[in-house]
């Protein structure tokens, strides 16, 4: 088969839909990782305007341009856009489309997924963007601190739609996260061990460790709080036993490694780009990598210096502190890496090296005022002033924007596959350095001289005029050249030239493929033998196409690609993919109206929304069905592949397993909270205790056992003689019995209203519950799969997974049982 | 610990420019690791960052309410937008966003709050700290001579933040005793 035929042949497997209606049933990583770039850069155009108004707002005394109404919408606003929907999902979009090409694979682990998570950013965004419009935005600051943001304080919508909408894009960002931990460790080209990985690929790696560890904080304090606001179950309220403090922890568990999730992947990119631009390799690959994931760790121990004015104890200060400088040991090893690369090599001052240089002058004085910050004295009197403001920018426009601004300019080739044309770009870098420099410099001083943040106006007489307007007409600046990058991006689409492959002479794997990328990524899949294979061999693009690498053949009309053993790279099963499909949409569509119906309090709608969510879930998983055993595939090379249906260790096992790493992080959470309240809550302890049951306790114990032992009945009775159904069923009504358990613990908590105590309770039964009901619905569905034949000893795949959902369920039943029980025996 | 950060600033920069001179390198990559990682990255940071530390540690212990005799009690009470003040040694006596101290002796400012969290701060006296629903918090703050100093809520509670202010009233010693009797001063 010639180069051209195998080329029609796989994008005729592998396209998307002609024309705007592919865009909503794409599942390709390549359009998604298109669309997410598209939609975070609009929603850094929004930030960005947003910034406008607040620095117009600032630029005089008793300016008249907008009152505090208005103004606490725009900062608010500003820094939720900023974060939430820019900077986590540009490294969601550049990872998804990046991660394949760079790995050597044809797509993501789970394709229908990656789409999906798209779509709740696009409706959750778009959620957050009409109440701007309306003006119902959030008005609390983005960090929302109750009791301010609680049903007295604020009774509009406003932080309702906080609350919903960015716990809906959460959504996308704990989907992307299980997606690239299980895509880097397995979907990998043959060959490539972990010591051969690029390093972007460990940073993304790292960073969605950190997603599934660091969002599931803030979700369930945005759940609490929604739950305190719409139905009066108090964990916020002082006077009812719940603590304002306890969403402060949350909200920063989760808030400082948010910092690190940023930067993270900028680091990344950093460590890409700057080899390639000084013609060598990264100095201290191990050492980068080790200090990647050291700054992952400590970034979890320092969340209370956000907290350093609230009253923590000497102690805990001096450790915090601590923790805090300690952190700027591994960046320190980062930076001194990046310049000792460059001695190393031949540095060459091209476009994306400019915005690299930007990023370290700017980040290595936000660093320097970060650890300044770490110092509690000088915290006391710069917390909460404009200072603070400059220093997380200079460390998020620094550590973020420019890298990503590098990362634009050095992919832009191989994005388009044309070379630029007009020299916009080097003018803009001038006008973004200087207009940053100039607006944020600036409000250190201001900040230094008592400006607190979040004030919409202030006197003549403060002294503060002239450097406000020097900071406002420098923001214009900056936004000038801003605008200009993206002028230049636009006219690279319209009139510039083809470029050819591979202009910066780069080693790794997304340049040994056509530019722009065909839909299927690799003709053939490569074989890599160093972490460079492009430099290693120049060839390789033509070799790929020829057809000289694994799966070869589209004979089948199927989209395949194989995975290997995490650490080794050997090859282990092939993955045959789903193909275009609305499903994605259409789940997040029904996701989208249960969030829209407890936002806009139809609470009849919400059960009619989780049945839909249920059976489009059901539908999801059930295409996936394989009639037949297919035994071992023809892998190419002479080699032969089970299918992923025919293993022990599915992707859908890996997945699920990382998934459960942020849902018990979720629930640990959840622990700590019970535990602090507790502890530190005034009103403590409660009025009433829970009544022990040693009945309740003793069925959702045995139930919990029951739940997990009949899975293993199950898996064992398919092995041999392929059926499972029985111990499927003794599963099933364990479940239930555990069930039952939990929901007779939520109708016994003396008064879920009335303390924080029997809320903390119910949330803790329900949490339980709604993991029953999962298992159960899983249960139910292979016990039909089994019936209709769908599954085999071979096709074994589906029952380890169940398993797993089933023992975390028994892990969680037991705990919370345990929990609600413990103190009415001990009293 | 500006002029140290200018410095360190400085110093990156050189190494950054340093880099771009036309010279040829030796390909010895584990002497500019260990310079490079070891040496900077390792030696550098950590001895900076230790010294920075025992720096911060020392003027926080130092800044730590110490027990004497002389110590006057206070209690700020934080709503929006308003505070309202009251004396140990005047009990009964709130005074509405005046709070009224000594000079020249240490003050024990007890800092709450009824309604959503607000923050402490003369800045001229010392930093600032939250005033929380359900918790009290405590500030030692000593003026070192009679006069006025502003203060302010530092943590954003809503629509009249900006204007959420109050003064501090430092009196000599005979005020101050015009004060306890209940004169106004």
């Amino acid at each position: 088969m010639s180069a051209l035929r195998r080329h029609r042949r796989l994008t005729a497997i592998w396209a998307s839909e002609p024309g705007w209606k592919g865009w909503f049933s794409t599942v390709n990583h390549t359009d998604v990782g298109r669309m997410f770039l598209a939609t975070s850069f609009f929603f850094f155009l929004v930030g960005g305007i947003l910034a406008m108004l607040i620095r117009a707002q600032l630029a005089t005394p008793h300016s008249a341009f907008a009152g505090p109404e208005v103004y606490n919408q725009l900062f608010t606003m500003h820094g939720t856009i900023m974060m939430f929907l820019f900077a986590i999902p540009t490294f969601e979009g550049l990872a998804i489309y990046l991660l394949p090409k760079m790995l050597g694979t044809r797509d993501l682990a789970y394709p229908r997924l990656t789409a999906y998570g798209y779509w709740c950013y696009f409706f959750g965004g778009g959620m957050l963007l009409f109440s701007l419009l309306a003006g119902i935005a959030p008005d609390g600051g983005w960090f929302m601190y109750p009791p301010l943001t609680g049903p007295i304080y604020s009774p509009g919508i406003n932080t309702d739609f906080w609350l919903i909408g960015i716990t809906f894009v959460e959504i996308s960002a704990i989907c992307a996260a299980v997606e690239f931990c299980v895509s880097i460790l397995r979907y990998r080209a043959p060959g490539m061990s972990l010591d051969k990985m690029p390093i972007f690929a460990w940073y993304a790696l790292v960073t969605s460790l950190m997603i599934l560890t660091g969002f599931p904080p803030l979700i369930l304090g945005s759940v609490l709080l929604e739950v305190e606001r719409a139905f009066g179950l108090p964990f916020f309220q002082a006077e009812l036993g719940g603590d304002s403090l306890l969403w402060q922890h949350l909200f920063w568990l989760f808030g400082h490694p948010e910092v690190y999730i940023i930067f993270l992947p900028a680091a990344g990119v950093i460590s890409t780009v700057i080899p390639v631009m000084c013609r060598t390799t990264l100095l201290g690959y191990g050492w980068v990598v080790a200090a990647a994931v050291a700054l992952a760790f400590l970034s979890f121990g320092l969340w209370v210096h956000h907290m350093f004015t609230t009253g923590i104890p000497h102690m805990g200060l001096a450790f915090f502190s601590a923790a805090s400088t300690l952190v700027a040991v591994p960046t320190g090893v980062q930076v001194f890496a990046w310049i000792g690369t460059m001695w190393k090599g031949r540095p060459e001052l091209h476009l994306p090296m400019l915005h690299i240089l930007g990023f370290f002058v700017t980040f290595v004085m936000g660093g320097l005022t970060g650890v300044m910050v770490a110092i509690v004295p000088f915290d006391w009197q710069a917390h909460d002033t404009a200072f603070v403001t400059a220093h997380l920018h200079y460390v998020l426009f620094g550590g973020f924007v420019f890298p990503i601004l590098a990362a634009i300019y050095y992919w832009l080739p191989l994005f388009t596959g044309r070379t630029r044309f007009f020299k916009l770009g080097e003018l803009a870098f001038g006008l973004i350095f200087v207009g940053f420099h100039g607006t944020f410099l600036a409000m250190h001083w201001v900040g230094l001289l008592g400006q607190r943040r979040r004030i919409e106006t202030y006197d003549a007489e403060a002294g503060w005029t002239t450097i406000n307007l020097v900071s406002s007409v420098s923001s214009f600046v900056l936004a000038i050249g801003l605008a200009m990058v993206l002028l230049d991006v636009l006219l690279h689409f319209v009139v510039a030239v083809r470029g050819r492959r591979n202009p910066w002479h780069a080693g790794s794997l997304e340049w040994a493929m056509p530019a722009p990328p065909p839909a299927y990524n690799f003709a053939s899949l490569p074989v890599v033998e160093t972490r460079d294979p492009v430099s290693s061999d120049p060839h390789l693009a033509v070799r790929l196409a020829r057809g000289e690498g694994w799966l070869a053949d589209p004979a089948l009309d199927r989209r395949e690609t194989l995975t290997v053993e995490p650490s080794s790279g050997t090859p282990e099963y092939m993955v045959i993919y789903p193909g275009n499909t609305r499903l994605p949409i259409v789940f997040a569509a029904i996701t989208g109206l249960f969030f829209l119906s407890l936002l806009i309090k139809v609470y009849w709608l919400t059960p009619i929304a989780l049945a839909g969510i249920a059976t489009v879930g059901w539908r999801w998983v059930w295409s996936l069905a394989q009639p037949v055993d297919l035994g071992p595939q023809e892998a190419g090379r002479g080699e032969r592949l089970p299918v992923s249906g025919e293993t022990d260790r599915a992707p859908g096992w890996w997945g699920s397993a990382f998934l459960l790493a942020a849902d018990a992080t979720f629930f640990g959470s959840l622990l700590f909270g019970y535990a602090f309240l507790w502890t530190v809550a005034p009103g403590w302890p409660p009025p009433e205790l829970l009544e022990p049951s040693l009945l309740e306790l003793g069925v959702g114990l045995a139930g919990a056992l029951v739940a997990s032992i009949g899975m293993r009945i199950a898996i064992r009775g398919n092995r041999s003689r392929g059926t499972g159904v029985a111990g499927l069923a003794v599963a099933l009504t364990g479940t239930a019995a555990a069930a039952l358990a939990v929901a007779s613990l939520m109708i016994r908590v003396p008064a879920p209203a009335g303390h924080a105590y029997d809320a903390t309770l119910f949330v803790l039964g329900g949490y339980a519950l709604f993991h029953a009901a999962l298992a159960g619905l899983m249960q139910t569905f292979l016990i039909v799969r089994v019936r209709r034949g769908f599954t085999s000893p071979a096709r074994r795949a589906e029952f380890p997974i169940v398993c797993l959902w089933a023992d975390y369920l028994a892990l969680v039943t037991i705990l919370v049982l345990v929990v609600a029980h413990l103190p009415g025996w001990l009293a | 610990m500006f002029a140290g950060a200018t410095l360190i600033l400085a110093f990156v920069l050189v190494l950054l420019a340093l880099a771009f001179r036309p010279r040829s390198v030796p390909p010895d990559e584990r002497g500019q690791t260990r310079f490079w990682i070891i040496g900077l990255g390792l030696g550098f940071s950590m001895t900076i960052l230790a010294a920075l530390l025992a720096y911060g540690l020392t003027v926080g212990e130092r800044l730590l309410p110490r027990d004497s005799a002389e110590t006057v009690a206070v209690r700020a009470v934080a709503e929006r937008w308003s505070w309202s003040f009251g004396y140990e040694e005047l009990p009964g006596h709130v005074t509405e966003n005046v709070l009224h101290i000594p000079a020249g002796r240490p003050v024990d400012v007890a800092i709450t709050s009824v309604d959503v969290v607000h923050s402490f701060w003369v800045p001229r006296l010392a930093g600032k700290l939250d005033a929380i629903p359900g918790h009290v918090n405590v500030l030692r703050i000593e003026a070192d001579a009679p006069g006025t100093y502003d203060g302010l809520t530092a943590e954003f509670n809503g629509e009249g933040y900006e204007e959420h202010e109050f003064l501090v009233i430092a009196h000599d010693e005979a005020d101050w005793q015009a004060f306890l009797r209940g004169e106004a001063p």
